[in-house]
């Protein structure tokens, strides 16, 4: 038995290296975000932030915040309408057995082959027409399809699994289809909520493309621009850069620590992402 | 990985042909054939989804087509008279010069990034198959690249590859190799956002492979150990053949995501210096939003290309699906 423990010491060793080697971007923006002006340049760089400063955070907090809340606000009306859409729908499809709902799914499916940038020029069109172009209501729609089908995907395969005797239950006590699905059905998805909830978030948190041309320029951008303004400015401060952008990683860093679960689920029910 | 979203009794659950998953037409009236006020109730809870569908993807998807045949300008989105041209902005990007390089980086990207993505996803789900210290802690660190902002990891990358401040060079430097131009010289553009790429990949690969591996019967690889097969072996013999509808699944879903990639090679280096980095989705982008003049005509025709490339994996990754969800 002792050799086996030794043998296993070796794999976790080597565990540990090959995460060390993954995750070395994510330590390199966090040193970064911390080295002075001053040692920016430096060659070879610094490879721990030994004079650490919080200069490029001051900046995040000076510059940065009005992009971070819009990006809040955007992301929580993408939540509640991808859930709002999807939950009735996948709901439906699980357990009323729609004549057509088989069509729907196939539409729902090829809907997530769509490359963004079409999907963002159409509605750049579209917008313009209906002067939806630089408005938060409008980025949200669009956020939203990012994770309406994958929505619909995880709520059908959640609530399938839901015994038909509950909802014949229900039905035996005079509820309606909209009372057994608001009463019964719905609280006992908690998971598939939480699931679909953290996805439709970090998509429209993450979004570049639809808010790089739906709103871009406009008075209310989301961090991802932010970020993007200060590469683009050639901005010389890569330390407030970097410290934007391990801000902006926050939500997936709090998402992987509290919901990791969920996010595993997420992932292997086919979880599409652009 | 999928299961039909029929219940097991659903007759058409077990139909092999290719509207295997529209619903049955009436059959005679049996005890299972729901009332139609049921039917009613069924598709008023998936009319807002529908009215979406058709709003926001279905609609954009048409304004893009139309888009590509006429010639618009800025000016005739406010005025709404773009003459229809027909086919001319698909033969203007046909013999655009940028068209073959594109072409050819779109395969070379899609390519490079899903062997490498899927080679190194597999090992590291073989390797945290055994059972270590702290496997599954670090199993869920790997997720990170997957669940960061593109923006985030695009500048990084930016930031490691820059060429004379760049972590990577210093890196090289010590070795002894000199500097690299990663994302300002023609050579070595394309590469550099393969790379970040890659990194951005091999999570979904890896979750996904490791599920699929987890479904392999244990019993399978003590026998072959009974037997005296090896690790090599047995991962050839075994792991391998088994995983094969997995890996078809994630391959091709890789390839539709790959495809559609923008975000990473925009912020990195704008599909440049001199095109050599552009994709069909960055060159899409370029002719209708990154000029000053935008030609959103062929622009649209660029996407519209790329929209039945997607949609042709799309439809081979469905069949498969089925096929699986039927065997």
């Amino acid at each position: 038995m002792n050799r086996r423990t030794g043998r296993t010491w070796w794999k976790t060793a080597l565990g540990l290296l090959l995460t060390a080697l993954m995750l070395f971007p994510v330590y390199w923006m966090l040193n970064v975000s911390l080295t002075p002006d001053r040692d920016m340049r430096k060659s070879p760089p610094d490879l721990f932030p030994a004079h650490g400063t919080l200069d490029g955070y001051r900046t995040v907090l000076d510059e940065q915040l009005p992009y971070l809340g819009t990006s809040l606000v955007i992301g929580l009306g993408t939540v509640v309408l991808t859930v709002a859409l999807s939950a009735p729908a996948g709901y439906a499809l699980a357990k009323l057995r729609p004549r057509g709902g088989g069509i729907l799914n196939f539409v729902l499916l090829a809907a997530q082959m769509i490359p963004g940038i079409i999907m963002a020029m159409g509605f750049y069109a579209i917008y313009l027409q209906l002067g939806l172009l630089q408005s938060v209501p409008g980025l949200i729609v669009a956020d939203s399809t990012l994770a309406v089908p994958f929505g619909v995907l995880i709520f059908t395969a959640f609530m399938s699994g839901i015994p038909g005797e509950l909802l014949q239950a229900a039905r035996t006590d005079g509820a309606g289809a909209l009372r057994t699905f608001w009463s019964v059905v719905l609280p006992m998805s908690r998971n598939a909520v939480v699931t679909v909830s953290l996805f439709a978030f970090l998509w429209s948190w993450s979004d570049f493309v639809f808010a790089g041309t739906l709103v871009n320029g406009g008075a209310h951008e989301p961090i991802t621009l932010g970020i993007y303004h200060y590469i683009g400015n050639n901005n010389q401060e890569w330390n407030a850069i970097m410290a934007t952008a391990v801000v902006a990683s926050l939500p997936a860093a709090v998402i992987l620590v509290l919901a990791q679960r969920y996010v595993a689920a997420g992932v292997t029910a086919g979880a599409v992402k652009d | 990985m999928k299961q039909t979203i029929h219940p097991p009794d659903h007759p058409s659950a077990h139909v092999r042909n290719g509207a295997a998953i529209a619903a049955p037409p009436p059959a005679p009236a049996r005890d299972r054939r729901r009332p139609a006020s049921e039917q009613w109730a069924a598709w008023a809870f998936l009319a807002p989804v529908t009215l979406y569908l058709a709003l926001f993807y279905a609609y954009p998807l048409y304004r893009n087509l139309d888009l590509s045949l006429r010639d618009y300008t800025v000016r005739s989105f406010v005025q709404g008279n773009a003459p229809f041209t027909g086919i001319e902005n698909y033969r203007t990007v046909f013999d655009d010069p940028t068209f073959a390089p594109a072409l050819l980086h779109t395969v070379l990207f899609t390519g490079v990034c899903l062997l490498f993505q899927y080679a190194i996803g597999l090992a590291l789900a073989v390797f945290f198959t055994q059972h270590f210290r702290l496997s599954a802690t670090l199993r869920a660190l790997f997720l990170v690249p997957w669940l960061l902002p593109l923006i985030v990891s695009a500048s990084t990358w930016s930031w490691m590859l820059n060429s004379d401040s760049g972590i990577v060079n210093a890196a090289l430097h010590a070795l002894g190799i000199g500097p690299v131009n990663w994302l300002t010289s023609p050579s070595w553009s394309l590469t550099s956002v393969i790379i970040a790429n890659i990194w951005i990949g091999v999570p979904f690969n890896l979750v996904v492979l490791y599920s699929g591996l987890q479904s392999i019967p244990a019993s399978l690889y003590e026998a072959a150990a009974l037997d005296g097969a090896n690790a090599w072996q047995r991962f050839w013999r075994i792991t391998f053949p088994l995983l094969r509808p997995v890996s078809a699944i994630t391959l091709l879903l890789g390839l539709i995501y790959t495809l559609k990639v923008f975000d990473i090679i925009w912020i990195m280096t704008k599909g440049g210096p001199a095109d050599s980095s552009t994709t069909f989705a960055t060159w899409s982008y370029q002719l209708g939003f990154g000029n000053l003049l935008p030609a959103f005509g062929p622009g649209a025709a660029v996407g519209n290309l790329l929209v039945v490339a997607a949609l042709v994996f799309g439809l081979i990754y469905l069949k498969v699906q089925r096929k699986q969800a039927l065997s």
